[in-house]
């Protein structure tokens, strides 16, 4: 069972069977180092982020867009109530969204929470120092993850997906194989699989830069210097919210990935992660 | 239970909250966010051409509103009577570490050669407009008041202010001289309303909303930007800690 999950991955089988148990370093310095860098500044982005969001909670496309025109998605409030409207549907959301208690109890109309926003009690100033000044730590150390791991052959051991991995059949296999809590074990579990080679594809190639892509649209210093970016992304407004529709990709990314954590044994994945060595699950039967 | 979980919630608050007061009160950290802004207001002027031009848009795109934010009126009775008369008695004043001061009426100024620009504005907030703005661009009136060569900033003196602070804000000579940073006194193929800063405003087209500074009375060409407000270039800069490099 364990080599056909292996030949399924596309990967070479190892010169010693490897079995549940064993202990096999699974990340490199580089991937460690990155991983827990953009725990910290994502942590960050999201929340001052959110902060941003909260001076103007709706979001428009085209280049132009304030009060008086047609937002596609807007969070309000009323003198009792929170809404959230995404086209013509209209959520109440009181509590949550649009008005909510702040940390001295006293209920405020903010888009988004504050303890949901950074540095904390509405100060739009301060949230975009944090913005920008987290946008380098996830910029820089990203760049270098990159090169390290085109170089290191991260990316092309790890992360290719390979055309038999990507038939319909294994990906519903592995959809259900999910859906029941069922991780490889034993030597498929030494490689990623088709689900998790996906996801970290979409973050790494296409979530993250376009992110950064969208982010660096919004700023009219840029929009001068590289007006291609706002040609490629169908100007000011639409980046903005492709940046907002991004940044909730990334936290749905974060919260799923947490929850694989958590079922698939969260001493020996955060272990791993911190030290490089994963302890291959035991066959349950 | 209701009340136990709120009280769980305000709690949880609570350390969130005190985390990020003590971050933003730790030196390391301000270090930190120092260091990120100097960082991109350095790199956008390195990969950014001096002269690189702002989008300009087609007369078909503008706002069909564009709304007007900040003051929308300037409280001050000197003020009051300058509009009441029509701007006739009013003057632009051009001064500071300059060969040859200026003062110019609203008369002279629309006199001047003019360039016209349709543009999107961007606040700090988040929403764009776009419109058209005519105006003389600074340039011209800088070259023609003769920059001493220890000025190294342009300060914009406005005749609105917030509870009794007065409006104003800077520029370096690279926007200063940008062939898009005009005094306009027309809008939208009219003379500027007052609430869009009438007579005279800022148009920085490569910088956020706060930096167009409208209501514009004087232009003072400076060394340092340290003598002026509480020293940090501008209003919204010294009260609220924006970004003095607006670009991004």
């Amino acid at each position: 069972m364990a080599t056909s999950a292996a030949e399924l991955s596309g990967s070479a089988p190892p010169a010693e069977p490897l079995k549940g148990g064993d202990t096999v370093y699974r990340h490199r310095l580089s991937t460690r180092l990155w991983h827990w860098i953009n725990a910290v500044a994502i942590t960050f982005m999201l929340g001052s982020g959110l902060m941003i969001f909260n001076a103007h909670p709706r979001l428009y496309w085209g280049a132009a867009g304030a009060n008086a025109d047609h937002p596609w998605l807007e969070i309000g409030a009323t003198r009792t109530s929170g809404y959230l409207r995404v086209g013509r549907v209209k959520l109440d959301t009181t509590g949550l969204l649009g008005r909510s208690r702040g940390f001295d109890g006293q209920e405020r109309t903010y888009a988004f929470p504050d303890w949901a926003a950074a540095p904390g009690v509405y100060d739009l100033a301060g949230g975009r120092r944090w913005h920008f000044a987290f946008a380098w730590l996830l910029v820089i150390p990203g760049l270098a993850f990159w090169l390290f791991s085109f170089a290191n052959g991260h990316f092309r051991r790890d992360l290719r997906l390979t055309g038999s991995e990507l038939r319909p059949a294994n990906l519903w296999h592995d959809v259900k194989q999910h859906a029941r809590l069922r991780f490889p074990t034993g030597a498929a579990a030494r490689d990623y699989n088709v689900l998790q080679k996906l996801s970290y594809v979409a973050l790494i190639f296409v979530f993250l830069p376009l992110m950064v892509l969208t982010g660096l649209a919004m700023s009219p210093g840029m929009d001068a210097g590289w007006p291609w970016l706002l040609t490629l992304l169908g100007g000011r407004q639409s980046a903005r919210s492709l940046h907002f529709i991004v940044a909730m990709a990334i936290l749905g990314f974060i919260v799923v990935h947490l929850l694989m954590v958590l079922l698939a044994g969260p001493i020996n994945e955060v272990r791993s992660m911190i030290t490089g060595r994963y302890k291959l699950p035991e066959d349950q039967r | 239970m209701s009340l136990d979980r709120r009280g769980l919630l305000l709690g949880a608050g609570g350390l969130l909250l005190g985390g990020c007061d003590r971050l933003s009160q730790s030196k390391p950290f301000q270090g930190f966010l120092d260091a990120g802004e100097g960082l991109t207001s350095r790199v956008q002027r390195l990969i950014i051409p001096r002269d690189a031009l702002a989008p300009e848009f087609s007369a078909a795109e503008m706002s069909p509103v564009f709304r007007t934010n900040g003051n929308s009126m300037p409280a001050s009775p000197a003020y009051a009577q300058l509009l009441a008369g029509n701007f006739a008695n009013w003057s632009l004043v051009v001064d500071g570490l300059v060969t040859r001061p200026l003062a110019l009426s609203l008369e002279q100024i629309r006199g001047l050669p003019a360039r016209t620009q349709i543009t999107r504005h961007d606040c700090v907030e988040g929403w764009s407009a776009i419109g058209q703005w005519t105006g003389v661009p600074l340039a011209l009136l800088l070259k023609a008041a003769g920059l001493r060569s220890e000025a190294r900033y342009i300060v914009f003196h406005c005749a609105d202010d917030f509870g009794g602070t007065p409006y104003y804000e800077s520029i370096d000579l690279i926007d200063a001289f940008h062939p898009q940073t005009i005094l306009a006194w027309g809008m939208n193929g009219r003379p500027l309303e007052v609430g869009h800063g009438a007579p005279l405003r800022l148009r920085v087209e490569r910088q956020l909303g706060y930096k167009q500074a409208k209501y514009v009375m004087r232009v003072e060409a400076v060394d340092r930007l340290s003598r002026i407000g509480r020293g940090k270039g501008g209003y919204w800069e010294d009260v609220a800690g924006y970004q003095w490099y607006a670009g991004i």
